[in-house]
């Protein structure tokens, strides 16, 4: 085959290759669905977060808005601090409360956010101040066992 | 007493080979810039090693994207899990199948050629000419199949996984009538670029790297004899398998040893 065929093939391999890459980042991964350069980080405290990973997504009425991106213990209140970026697009209510969700019974957790209605936006570092810690299944389970058990024990003594 | 000597020189004798392979590797990076400066030989080598593997890695691609996405289907089903289906066929395929298949077939297709190629030119004399007439031939010959293999791999690999992923949304969404919105939209919600894909490249260039190199190292240490030659070809094909493997594993534990 003539050089110039044989470049030319190259070519398309090459970009061929580089499409493939492209499809992968775009298509396939996280690339175009969230951008990091607009966004505005804010932080919440739980007494319990649960299985909440750094990565998770932030959620209001279900929609992503934002990622978890650091939690972390606070050693003077033992609470958990979850800090997320949220898209600049969206504003929230200074008053907007958090909570730790599951996404069906036992998928992934993530941030759920409920808006308020504060005249105030949140803004850049704010932290939010009502949450509701994760529902840990072993707490809600014991908790109706031991219900269960309180129940018969009054039964038996009457 | 014959024995421990024995034992002795089996392991110089392999600590040798090893030192031997490591030299000839270094001398290999020393002759890339020589190489790049002559990049029409590189580009007929990328030709030759990556265009004319593109046939084997993308139907080899597309079989693994259609069984695995059946497979998991199957097992996702008791679950009612089968909306994640999508994403561990992209993630298993970005993060291990991609790269670590693509190289085994590398090694077989590519490394294969490379190892017959350099060995046949090794037993007709051909480098030995190319000494004689003051051309290195590890400049004009061995570092244009270097860059070759090492530029090929990573694009090989990223077609290896998305045919593999578009095969699997054929059987997915186009057989089972699963939701694409799912398919795709999961995907994109927890498959990271730079984590997932972007380490998923960086292996599959280490493997191209370790694949040409055992195969160039093989065609040039080979003995000038027909049966040397079908040896060394045979080697490289157990020997870059092997290391493809472990290097898989130890990348791995180092990429993804945090949650």
């Amino acid at each position: 085959m003539s050089k110039k065929g044989i470049e030319t093939l190259v070519g398309l391999f090459v970009l061929l290759g580089l499409a493939g890459l492209v499809f992968l980042s775009l298509k396939a991964a996280n690339l175009a669905s969230f951008g990091r350069g607009d966004s505005y980080v804010v932080s919440a405290r739980f007494d319990n977060i649960g299985g909440l990973k750094p990565r998770a997504p932030v959620r209001s009425a279900g929609v992503a808005v934002g990622r978890v991106t650091k939690i972390a213990l606070d050693g003077a209140t033992y609470q958990g601090v979850v800090t997320m970026e949220i898209d600049r697009a969206m504003q929230f209510p200074r008053d907007t409360s958090a909570k730790i969700l599951t996404s069906g019974l036992l998928g992934d957790q993530y941030v759920g956010l409920e808006p308020g209605a504060d005249e105030k936006p949140l803004v850049a570092g704010d932290v939010i101040k009502m949450t509701q810690s994760a529902v840990v299944l072993e707490n809600l389970i014991s908790q109706f066992l031991f219900s269960k058990a309180a129940e018969q024990g009054d039964g038996a003594a009457k | 007493m014959r024995a421990i000597t024995h034992l002795g020189a089996r392991s110089l004798e392999v600590l040798r080979g090893f030192g031997h392979a490591a030299m000839f590797t270094l001398d290999l990076l020393r002759n890339v810039p020589a190489a790049l400066r002559r990049f029409s030989l590189v580009v007929a080598q990328i030709y030759a090693i990556g265009n004319l593997s593109l046939v084997i890695i993308l139907a080899s691609g597309l079989a693994v994207g259609f069984v695995l996405a059946l497979q998991m289907y199957y097992a996702l089903v008791p679950y009612g899990a089968t909306e994640s289906l999508g994403l561990i066929v992209n993630l298993s395929l970005v993060r291990e199948l991609g790269p670590v298949v693509a190289a085994l077939l590398f090694a077989g297709r590519a490394g294969t050629s490379l190892t017959a190629e350099i060995g046949l030119m090794k037993a007709g004399e051909q480098l030995a000419a190319m000494e004689m007439m003051a051309v290195d031939p590890r400049a004009r010959v061995l570092a244009p199949r270097f860059i070759g293999g090492a530029v090929s791999m990573p694009l090989l690999a990223a077609l290896f996984s998305t045919i593999g992923i578009l095969g699997a949304w054929v059987v997915a969404v186009g057989l089972i009538g699963l939701d694409p919105g799912n398919f795709w939209g999961l995907m994109q919600d927890r498959v990271d670029v730079w984590r997932d894909v972007g380490n998923g490249i960086v292996k599959s260039f280490v493997f191209g790297v370790i694949c040409t190199a055992v195969a160039l190292y093989q065609g040039y240490e080979t003995q000038a004899t027909p049966e040397g030659v079908a040896y060394a070809t045979t080697r490289t094909v157990v020997i870059s398998s092997l290391c493809v493997l472990g290097m898989d594993f130890v990348l791995t534990a180092l990429m993804f040893s945090t949650p």
